[in-house]
């Protein structure tokens, strides 16, 4: 009962902050209301019972995107996109990409999961300590995909430093 | 499993409701007697020049950016440390090699100058 | 428990060589002064070769490893070994066009072997998290290359859209996987094949799945209509990593399609067969006639790419259609092929564009057989090769894929195949014409050829007509690695 109310207030944060994303004009305050709108998502991965997912919603987006977000805003003149158009002439394009996403997820709905042949959803009890299995599953089956991650993150930090400093001796 | 979430849910509760009391308190009960010196902003007694939003310089975006890229590395430590105890030294040598395999990237960001401000 | 193995260490060997030498280049990079950093090309380039004697110092056993992430089988054995060879090549070609373009700093060496690295996973995985993360290792370092000449607008250009159409197109790939994990469950290929040769495991969201995974690789690829980028990246990147970004990448995202498409999309119907046939089917045809437009020789070869890359695609229909291993086979050969004509004809052109790459155009090459006779039969032979003129690997290229089309029984494929290596044979040759036949002062540049450069083209050449001569030596050895582990 208390996580139903408790998803349908976050569920109504998310959505609401959402809509004041891309209306604002002042591109800081988007991205101040883009922080309510991951952190709302954030409390809904919590109710869906998956800690580690909020944890990285937390700490990568709210702590580390979002920094960065605002560094980008930053970088550009605010003031001129101030004055600009607020929304670009593609709006009819966006407005019939919006109404096809709404119908497929409506028809998804209405279907129900027996319309798909998705894999069968994991039983509440199966997913107590579900951290725990992460870790296992990262740490031993996918070990190898962990390993190349970090020399991936390894190739972007080369880019970044190439890419961004001013001026190469 | 929901009860250990409840009472972070009070918790929520309680510092919605004690900053939004503190605050409304202080602009109700408060007195306020505006002139053009208190409204100005305050920076550490010195006169405010211009706006606060100029453009800032390319090297705070480049530290983002490796903040992220740590920031990451960081993420992937939270489910070894719920496992390390059955992973054993098996996990500890995994988690060395990927934490060098980074530390490669930090000496390189370090001996490039990328954190250095001036440069 | 799991422990690693030492047999599973030695299946990533090769990876693992490049990885490291990739790391020591870069860690040494602030090191060595700027008049030094030829050297960590040369590191580089021995880092390439020590991988490359993995193979014959570790023999490999076929098998999988790494709880099924990885298969070492023929097949990415074949495609590690081109990895490698395209690697060298590129290496070879870059260190004095660096110098010569003032543009020298040795993390362009460490970005192509992690690159090498990506696209060696790529080939290897038989798990579509490794091929997803190969993927993006591969594509973050060509995105860094393309825009290396950071003074160069065009350069910036092809840098900034490469690297936003491509995290475009990972996320179709990812996007894919998400699904096809939702379904059934696993992202592993060999448990996925089984899981999909139930009767009723095939649905219209597998499909989806399989159509988004194809999207994400075909911009890869660059197959119509996700060929929009190619030729302003091809043009705006650095010579030599066009020679690189063209056949390298592109091998390794063909090597994924074939693994999933022939591993998986058997029991899928004509759905993902029909999707296959009208893209190689559209891309060869826009892309010539576009070729024939073009006054730029890199947009030129550009566009040139894109229409291998429908050829190639033939290849692989005919594999979806017969189920033999002739389609695979020629697919493989043609990549191989393709790969030593195209590094070779981006690098000569590295070369006679001079410093800071400022004549490209066709007109700068007129009268270059009169002036620099050595590089113009050069780049005949590289021209005369993309076109497929008997006697040149180009030839039997094309050759044994549309034969395998033939026996596939797609008649109609084969007929634009070879209607279109018609058409391209114009564009090409034009070139060629320009060089020889039309009077001028040349534009292009005539310094020597620096050595390095010299023995990476010298090695194209034989290699063209090496498989131009004697092609039944690699049919063989493509035919063998043609049929993938899962």
């Amino acid at each position: 009962m208390v996580a139903e109310v408790t998803f349908f207030i976050l569920s109504a944060l998310a959505l609401g902050s959402a809509v004041m994303v891309i209306t604002r004009r002042n591109p800081v305050h988007s991205a101040l209301w883009l922080i309510v709108t991951l952190f709302s998502v954030g409390g809904v991965f919590l109710i869906l019972r998956a800690p580690f997912l909020f944890a990285v919603q937390i700490i990568l987006y709210v702590g580390g995107i979002m920094v960065l977000i605002i560094f980008v805003i930053m970088l550009v003149s605010v003031d001129v996109s101030g004055r600009q158009q607020q929304f670009s002439r593609q709006w009819l394009v966006g407005l019939t990409t919006v109404l096809i996403l709404a119908a497929e997820l409506g028809y998804a709905l209405y279907r129900g999961s027996k319309g798909f042949l998705l894999a069968r959803s994991a039983p509440a009890a199966a997913l107590e300590n579900n951290t725990q299995a992460i870790g296992t599953a990262l740490y031993q089956n996918y070990m190898l995909p962990v390993e190349i991650a970090s020399i991936l993150l390894l190739v972007a930090m080369v880019g970044a430093v190439l890419m961004a400093k001013r001026k190469m001796e | 499993m929901e009860s250990g979430y409840l009472t972070i849910l009070i918790y929520i509760g309680a510092v919605v409701f004690l900053s939004a009391a503190i605050l409304g308190m202080s602009a109700w009960v408060g007195v306020k007697r505006p002139t053009r010196e208190k409204l100005s902003p305050y920076e550490c007694g010195i006169q405010p020049v211009g706006d606060a939003r100029e453009r800032f310089s390319i090297s705070f975006y480049l530290v983002g950016m490796l903040f992220i890229l740590f920031d990451v590395e960081a993420v992937f430590l939270y489910p070894w440390a719920v496992v390390y105890k059955e992973l054993k030294w098996f996990g500890f040598t995994e988690m060395l090699l990927y934490i060098l395999i980074l530390l490669a990237g930090y000496v390189y960001i370090w001996k490039k100058g990328a954190l250095d401000w001036s440069r | 428990m799991t422990t690693v193995s030492i047999p599973d260490v030695m299946r990533i060997l090769p990876e693992l060589i490049l990885a490291g030498f990739a790391i020591l280049v870069m860690l040494f990079e602030p090191f060595v002064p700027a008049g030094r950093k030829r050297v960590l090309g040369w590191i580089a380039l021995l880092g390439v070769l020590v991988a490359g004697m993995a193979f014959t110092w570790a023999p490999p056993n076929a098998g999988m490893a790494f709880s099924g992430s990885i298969a070492a089988d023929g097949f990415s054995y074949f495609f590690i070994f081109l990895f490698l060879t395209i690697a060298a090549l590129a290496l070879l070609g870059s260190i004095n066009y660096l110098e010569r373009d003032n543009i020298h700093h040795a993390e362009y060496y460490a970005l192509i072997l992690f690159s090498t690295v990506g696209m060696c996973f790529m080939a290897a995985s038989a798990e579509l998290i490794m091929i997803f993360l190969g993927l993006e290792i591969s594509s973050l370092s060509t995105y860094v290359l393309a825009g290396f000449r950071r003074h160069d607008p065009r350069s910036n250009e092809s840098a900034m859209k490469y690297f936003l159409l491509g995290s475009f197109a990972t996320a179709f790939f990812l996007y894919g996987i998400a699904f096809v994990y939702g379904l059934t469950g696993t992202t592993n290929l060999v448990d996925l094949a089984a899981d999909l040769a139930q009767p009723g495991k095939w649905s219209t969201l597998t499909r989806a799945a399989l159509i988004l995974m194809f999207v994400g690789l075909a911009f890869k690829v660059s197959t119509v209509p996700f060929q929009i980028w190619t030729p302003d990246v091809y043009q705006g990147a650095p010579a030599p990593v066009t020679a690189f970004l063209s056949t390298g990448p592109k091998a390794a995202a063909f090597a994924v399609l074939v693994r999933i498409f022939l591993g998986l999309a058997g029991p899928s119907g004509p759905a993902a067969f029909w999707v296959i046939w009208i893209s190689a089917a559209l891309t060869m045809t826009v892309g010539n006639f576009a070729a024939l437009l073009q006054k730029n020789v890199k947009r030129m070869l550009a566009y040139s790419a894109i229409a291998h890359a429908g050829y190639v695609l033939v290849g692989l229909a005919a594999a979806m259609a017969s189920g033999s291993t002739e389609g695979a086979s020629a697919v493989l050969f043609y990549l191989a092929a393709y790969a030593f004509m195209n590094v070779g004809a981006f690098l000569l052109i590295a070369h006679l564009a001079g410093p800071g790459e400022g004549r490209t155009e066709i007109s700068d090459f007129t009268g270059l057989g009169r002036a620099a006779p050595g590089a113009a039969a050069c780049l005949t032979v590289f021209m005369l090769s993309l076109s497929g003129i008997p006697s040149t690997a180009g030839f039997f290229a094309k050759f044994y894929v549309f034969r395998a089309s033939v026996h596939a029984g797609l008649i109609g494929l084969t007929i634009i195949a070879v209607l279109n290596s018609v058409v391209s044979v114009y564009y090409y040759l034009n070139l060629v014409v320009t060089m020889y036949m039309r009077e001028g002062e040349p534009q292009a540049a005539r310094t020597p050829m620096p050595l390095p450069l010299y023995s990476a083209i010298a090695a194209s050449l034989f290699a063209i007509f090496y498989l131009g001569l004697y092609p039944n030596h690699f049919l063989l050895l493509s035919t063998l690695s043609s049929k993938p582990l899962p």
